[in-house]
């Protein structure tokens, strides 16, 4: 365990900065989002970003690959480029729990190497929640906020930040400032996990339960008649997806640049009328199956094609972005068997 | 690193007008050769840059070693271009995506029995030439195929020469509607495969569109045929082929990866939503 | 008249419901922290009692609603606030939905209150409450507060277009005194830049779109059967950058789209999850066909011609309009 004080942070983030991209926190005009560090740049507050980290490594729309055509002829244009070594500072437990379920996804045979690219070349530095928002749940899908993974794991107490190298490539980075770091025991990282345990029973959301929830439960709830209440207000917009650490869903398409074709993809919402919509029909016509496929997808499809793990991480980002309120909590309260959740 | 969502680039040697509205494309890479192998139902990623990918069913069968083709109805926009094609025109082919018809294990040795409507013929063809080729280890081999008219018989051709020739074949072929010059069986796939009356020690395999198939389901349970015996192939809007993009699945089944083929039995577990 | 409260909404709805009126009621639903709305169908009385909520976080705005609704049997209350009411006669202009499967409950409004607004200032909120005194937080971390509606007004409201109903076939509430603030202020100031800082302005607030649509599919002026934009044989159907001046298109078209029909009801950038002030590009239309044609509302009355698409004698020269921009 090594700390460095609030004002050696940055001297940390310059030093690193000739090695790698160093990507913080920061607020600017009510918006918290990552910016690349320069000299000058101030860390937010609080660290939670209005949008994920997932953003990093699956950007909202990407190059896949060139075509020149003439004549009857192709050319096949592969655009892919070694990532920059890069490091993202500040992220929050649920957000790196999202990138092991986008691992899932994405790292699974055939490999994305898109992905696989930035995956590698990133270096995943968290922080404990001391003050999460009020729609946070991520302790329904069992992630701890006092204690992230990640490359390394920090906390930030007082006026110092503690840092905790947890993977080869994580405590590679901290050798490399470990002229700024000092040592020191474990004695008040041990007291802040004590008091975010606290903060943790003040949470409203504190309760929710999936246990109801998981793998091989299609037939028990493909069917149930709640659906129909719960997406009569939805517009089909893609806001929950777009701002969702774990959606990944994406469409593919093409763009005559004039000089040629680009072809890129782009994230999708399975929300939106045209996801499934092919020239001779469309298997889910209605918003009521639409709104069905997004929640049955995170709470039952992904756990049973995943050892039984949900692709939601309890960020709460849909909870607060929703234009009409609707989201993961009150489906999953509304659908559950009772008890726990009433 | 090779990357899945990259394709290479084929070449259109042949394009053969099956009926009003489809065609049949030849396909071989730049030099020659066949894009890749596959299995009997598996499909490919073709693609037009600028127009966009769509996935098709591989037609011929894989015991072909030297092209591949694809019988294409024109109804969206890849396939509209395709249809405008010619010979030499290079197109973009990425695959093979899904999985199989279960030609080593429940096929083998059986007696088969495969129904086809209309375009539906196309996904049928690679398995049905891949049994005909392997003969001695399956048993007898019915096709009961109908289409709107003869001119939308997809493949009539090697229908009527090659297998109505082929001692282990029986072909028993229907139209919509009465036509002249058309001396055969007439009237609507379910109904023909009632009437046929088949002996129920056959494996099924299924494909047509959604009302053909529900019809003869019903027939096929009526003549004392199990949902077990009965495989069927689908489609589904794709984008990626490698069960990730996340648009074609049924429940927690992506059509692109764990389809197209499914046992009757299975698909009836998933939800109703294809 | 009295001031309206959720027990009068409840008392209402079931007066309705119970005397044939109505047989379903289209209102805002109870969330999980008391600001979290949802706009909810309740099909009987015990479910509306139990789950209706009325409070100043229900800025949601039913008129579009109305098109789904209304295709359905029956006849459905809506609970429609003044500057809602603009939205609804605007749809009846345009003939999208039949008023006759409606019941409008007109009710007054104080101005509903910006949730981030009061985020931003009091930190995180576990649950609120409302009474005569205002508004009281329990927040998680700074103890309960009590704040003034005023203060965390929702952008819109600030610069309230009136706050009398012009459309219901009941009205309850009382109708206070309005002073709105110039709407206009923030789109003159826009006006004063220079063409680069302006483009800088909307470059800076439109790189931040993610294209999730929820400013169009919330727009009560976006009715269309199928968007241009969600159309792949329209040529510009796009989900995602694929320059950086396609994302600025999508916002520009939609603003065209709706000029002369936008009620100024604010919904677009009240759902925004970017926080893009959109609303500024549909009021910069709004200011300049006042300017060259006269004070005109849309959706104040059923039926009236707007400007772009009302031919007059004596309308402004194009070339005129032009110059006067130019000064």
């Amino acid at each position: 365990m090594k700390k460095c004080s609030k004002e050696n942070i940055y001297k940390v983030f310059n030093a690193l900065s000739s090695d790698y991209s160093v990507y913080v926190p920061v607020k600017e005009e009510n918006r918290t989002f990552y910016k690349k560090y320069f000299d000058g740049v101030v860390l937010a507050e609080n660290f939670k970003t209005d949008r994920s980290a997932k953003d990093f490594f699956f950007p909202q729309s990407e190059d896949l690959m060139k075509f020149k055509t003439q004549g009857k002829s192709i050319e096949i244009i592969d655009e892919r480029e070694e990532s920059e070594d890069f490091i993202i500072f500040g992220v929050p437990a649920c957000d790196e729990a999202s990138l092991r379920i986008l691992d899932r996804v994405f790292l699974a045979e055939p490999v994305d190497t898109y992905y696989q690219n930035k995956r590698e070349h990133g270096v995943i530095i968290t922080t404990a929640c001391s003050r999460p928002e009020a729609s946070c749940f991520c302790s329904t899908f069992d992630i701890d906020m006092a204690r992230p993974q990640g490359d390394i794991r920090t906390y930030k107490i007082g006026d110092y930040f503690y840092f905790e190298g947890l993977t080869d490539k994580g405590n590679k980075v901290l050798d490399k400032v470990n002229a700024l770091l000092e040592d020191v025991d474990q004695g008040e990282v041990e007291k802040e996990i004590e008091n975010i345990q606290k903060v943790k029973e003040k949470l409203p959301l504190k309760d929710l339960s999936v246990k109801d929830f998981g793998a091989d439960k299609t037939q028990e709830f493909f069917d149930r008649k709640e659906w129909a209440e719960l997406s009569n207000a939805c517009l089909g917009c893609g806001t929950c997806t777009f701002v969702c650490p774990t959606c990944q869903c994406y469409d593919i398409k093409d763009f005559n640049t004039g000089k040629g074709v680009q072809r890129y993809r782009c994230w999708d919402s399975c929300m939106y009328s045209d996801f499934t919509k092919m020239a001779h029909g469309n298997s889910r016509n209605s918003q009521m199956e639409r709104f069905r496929q997004r929640f049955m997808h995170k709470l039952v499809y992904f756990p049973t094609n995943n050892d039984g793990v949900f692709s939601c991480v309890g960020c709460g980002r849909c909870v607060s972005k929703c234009p009409i309120s609707m989201n993961i909590v009150k489906v999953i309260k509304t659908l559950s068997k009772g008890g726990e959740n009433e | 690193m090779s990357e899945p969502l990259i394709p290479i680039v084929g070449v259109i040697t042949d394009v053969r007008i099956d009926t009003p509205d489809v065609k049949t494309f030849r396909v071989v890479t730049v030099d020659g050769k066949k894009a890749f192998e596959h299995k009997p139902g598996q499909c490919a990623m073709l693609s037009i840059p600028g127009i966009g990918e769509a996935m098709f069913s591989i037609t011929s069968s894989p015991t072909n070693t030297e092209f591949m083709e694809f019988s294409i109805k024109k109804c969206g926009c890849v396939t509209e271009w395709l249809h405008s094609a010619e010979v030499g025109q290079q197109i973009t082919i990425r695959g093979p995506y899904g999985n199989a018809f279960p030609v080593d294990t429940a096929f083998k040795g059986k007696d088969l029995l495969f129904v086809a409507g209309g375009i539906g013929l196309a996904p049928l063809r690679s398995v049905i030439n891949y049994v005909r080729h392997y003969k001695d280890q399956y048993g007898k081999i019915d096709v009961v195929y109908g289409s709107r008219s003869k001119e939308d018989l997809v493949d009539y051709n090697e229908i009527i020469e090659e297998w109505q020739n082929d001692p282990q074949v029986s072909v028993h072929l229907t139209i919509d509607r009465e036509q002249e010059g058309w001396d055969g069986h007439v009237g609507f796939v379910p109904n023909y495969v009632k009437e046929l009356n088949f002996t129920t020690d056959k494996t099924v395999v299924l494909c047509g569109p959604p009302i053909m198939i529900k019809f003869t389901l019903e027939g096929l349970k009526s003549l004392g045929f199990s949902q077990t015996q009965i495989f069927t192939t689908m489609e589904l809007k794709m984008k990626c082929g490698i069960g990730k993009c996340g648009r074609c699945n049924i429940g927690s089944k992506y059509v692109c990866k764990d389809g197209p083929v499914f046992r009757m039995d299975q698909l009836s577990e998933l939800p109703d939503e294809y | 008249m009295q001031k309206i409260t959720r027990e009068s909404l409840i008392q209402k709805g079931v007066e309705l419901l119970e005397n044939g009126t109505v047989d379903r009621i289209l209102g805002w639903g109870k969330g999980e922290f008391g600001y979290d709305i949802t706009p909810t169908v309740f099909y009987d009385k015990e479910s509306f009692s139990k789950n209706f909520e009325f409070s100043s976080f229900c800025g949601a705005n039913f008129s579009k609603y109305l098109l789904k609704e209304t295709r359905k049997g029956g006849k459905i209350l809506v609970f429609i606030k003044p500057c809602d009411s603009y939205s609804f006669n605007q749809l009846l202009t345009e003939h999208r939905f039949d008023k006759d499967k409606v019941y409008v409950v007109g009710i007054s409004c104080e101005g509903m209150a910006d949730v981030n607004k009061i985020k931003q200032k009091y930190g995180e909120i576990a649950s609120v409450k409302e009474d005569e005194n205002g508004i009281t937080i329990s927040t998680l971390y700074d103890g309960d507060k009590t704040i003034l509606l005023d203060e965390v007004l929702l952008e819109r409201c600030k610069v309230c277009k009136g706050k009398e109903c012009v459309y219901f076939d009941e009205f309850i509430g009382e109708v206070k005194e309005n002073n709105p603030q110039d709407r206009f202020e923030k789109v003159s100031a826009l006006e004063k830049m220079s063409a680069d800082e302006r483009f800088a302005f909307w470059q800076n607030e439109l790189s931040r779109c993610i294209r999730c649509n929820a400013c169009r599919d919330v727009c009560p002026a976006c009715t269309c059967e199928k968007c241009v934009f969600d159309n792949p044989n329209s040529g510009v159907e796009n989900k995602a950058i694929s320059d950086s001046f396609e994302e600025k298109m999508f916002h520009i078209i939609r603003a065209f789209h709706v000029a002369g029909r936008c009620t100024d009801c604010g919904e677009c950038s009240r759902v925004c999850p970017q926080g893009i002030p959109l609303h500024l590009l549909n009021r910069k239309f709004i200011k300049d066909i006042n300017g060259f044609y006269g004070e005109y509302q849309a959706g104040k009355e059923i039926g009236s011609r707007a400007p772009l698409v009302n031919y007059k004698k004596d309308d402004l020269e194009p070339s005129e309009a032009v110059k006067r921009e130019e000064e």
